[in-house]
């Protein structure tokens, strides 16, 4: 399964992912992205996944993965 | 000050020579990789840093890495109620030493590092040259300062020391297994050391784990016990209690709090339903006369303070989590500030490079539920225990 991971050392919390892919990221109280479904590393549901490398591949801090894994 | 227990003990006792070592342990055996790893799980021996994991597991890993492998001696203890791997440090420093040429060779290590603080060093450097003289370290091994910090002794930050970058924590997408670096905490490594010599059947029905006893103790110490060891055991070893208690915090700063309850092992599954875990073996018992979110909220505000800077949710949301409990603590109620604390722990849970603010969520809501009747005496402008209770 594809997830979507977050390099928290990376990321500035600008939250151009959020609007890239807001079916899945919602902004915390400080701009970072928050997954909606609370996970730490969100599964990318399949007719998201061109969204989701389209917001890896826009973020600025090169914060953003996808990774196959299961947990 | 923290000192070792009277009694007679496998891990606490010894001056730190090879002479003594030697003498009572004798030689390591000669075993190949996969030998070490067997006896790694037949004698189920978990990590002692505070996670838990089970070690061979992680030797597989690091061995399958495919990358030159790198082992580690976390002596960094960075969690200030601990006091069990200095003592062990200074003790019976070659069980740890003799651990790591172990795991060395279980994975095909190219490299060995102790990691510990500056204060322990010129005494293990001599450690060192002894055991180089009398061929018991056939790799070498090197020792780095581990920085006075709380997460410098995080799994990550620990190979980033040691590899002579900063020692602060970084980003997991590949785990540090995968990277080919094993770090194991020096009491895991004198465990696995006693494994070698006296087999896994041995640690199964004689195993120990170190404690580090503070608070309200006559005499606070590092004891040796079993694991499932009644919490009034391990405050008696250090001396009994001071006060009469109202509950204990297990697993040191990223633990949890339980009721005072003696009876009460100290293990994985009793323990894991007031979420706490033996972790690194740290407990702190809290007297009936101080206020127990005070004494959370104190040690929130330093875990905060300890944040490494590098991870947008836990720069933000722990000094936030901790204020907020403080305002609890300082009978500075507003409404849904239950609740608040409860957002914000959930907030920060699993938004980090390391465990670091998962920890510290871990305690605040441990702290919430053991001291449910506190939080609502406060909430009501009250404290149950500065005002006596009844
Ligand atoms: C913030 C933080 C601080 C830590 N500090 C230490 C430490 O000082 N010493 C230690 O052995 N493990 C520490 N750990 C745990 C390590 O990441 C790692 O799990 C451990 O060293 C692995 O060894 P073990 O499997 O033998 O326990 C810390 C973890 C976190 C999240
Ligand atoms: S786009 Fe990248 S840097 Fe910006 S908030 Fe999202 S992950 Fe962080
Ligand atoms: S989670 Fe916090 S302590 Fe851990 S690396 Fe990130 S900023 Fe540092």
């Amino acid at each position: 399964m594809t997830r979507l991971h977050i390099d928290w050392t990376l990321c500035d919390g600008r939250g151009l992912c959020t609007e890239l892919l807001e079916e899945m990221l919602a902004e915390d109280d400080w701009g970072f992205p928050l997954a909606r479904d609370g996970s730490a590393e969100p599964a990318v549901p399949a007719p998201l996944e061109n969204a989701a490398a389209h917001a890896v591949s826009r973020c600025p801090m090169l914060a953003l993965r996808l990774v196959g894994r299961t947990s | 000050m923290i000192s070792a227990t009277e009694a007679p003990s496998r891990l606490l006792s010894g001056d730190g020579t090879l002479d003594h070592h030697l003498a009572r342990h004798g030689r390591l055996p000669l075993l190949d990789g996969s030998q070490i790893i067997g006896m790694a799980r037949d004698a189920s021996l978990t990590g002692r840093g505070g996670a838990g994991f089970p070690m061979w597991r992680k030797l597989g890993a690091v061995a399958a890495s495919g990358r030159p492998p790198v082992v580690i001696a976390n002596g960094a203890e960075g969690e200030p109620l601990s006091g069990k791997d200095r003592v062990l440090l200074t003790r019976q420093p070659h069980l740890v030493l003799d651990g790591l040429q172990l795991v060395a060779r279980a994975v095909g290590a190219r490299a060995a590092h102790l990691y510990a603080p500056a204060k322990l060093l010129p005494g293990l450097r001599k450690v060192l040259a002894d055991r180089r003289g009398a061929g018991l370290d056939p790799l070498p091994v090197t020792p780095t300062v581990a920085p006075d910090a709380f997460v410098a002794g995080e799994e990550s930050a620990a190979a980033s020391a040691v590899a002579g970058r900063g020692a602060v924590p970084s980003d997991k997408r590949v785990r540090v297994v995968e990277t080919g670096t094993l770090v194991q905490n020096v009491e895991t490594l004198a465990h696995l050391a006693l494994i070698a010599r006296h087999g896994p059947g041995w640690f199964l029905s004689a195993g120990t784990f170190l404690a580090t006893v503070s608070g309200a103790v006559a005499r606070p110490s590092v004891v040796e016990a079993e694991y499932g060891v009644p919490l009034g055991e391990l405050i008696a070893a250090a001396g009994g209690p001071t006060f009469e208690l109202q509950a204990v915090l297990v697993g040191g700063y990223h633990g949890g709090w339980v009721p005072a309850d003696l009876s009460l092992p100290v293990s994985q599954s009793a323990l894991a339903p007031f979420g706490a875990s033996p972790g690194a073996g740290v407990v702190l018992a809290l007297p009936a006369h101080a206020c127990g979110l005070a004494e959370t909220a104190k040690i929130a505000g330093y875990l905060a303070d300890q944040v490494s800077g590098q991870c947008g949710p836990c720069v933000n949301g722990l000094p936030r989590m901790a204020w907020t409990l403080a305002d609890l603590a300082a009978r500075r109620p507003r409404p849904g500030l239950p609740g608040e604390v409860a957002r914000l722990a959930a907030l920060v849970t699993g938004r980090g490079a390391c465990r670091h603010p998962d920890g510290t969520a871990r305690l605040i809501v441990s702290a919430m539920r053991t001291f449910e009747a506190d939080v609502a005496a406060h909430l009501a402008g009250r404290c149950l225990a500065t005002g006596g209770r009844r």
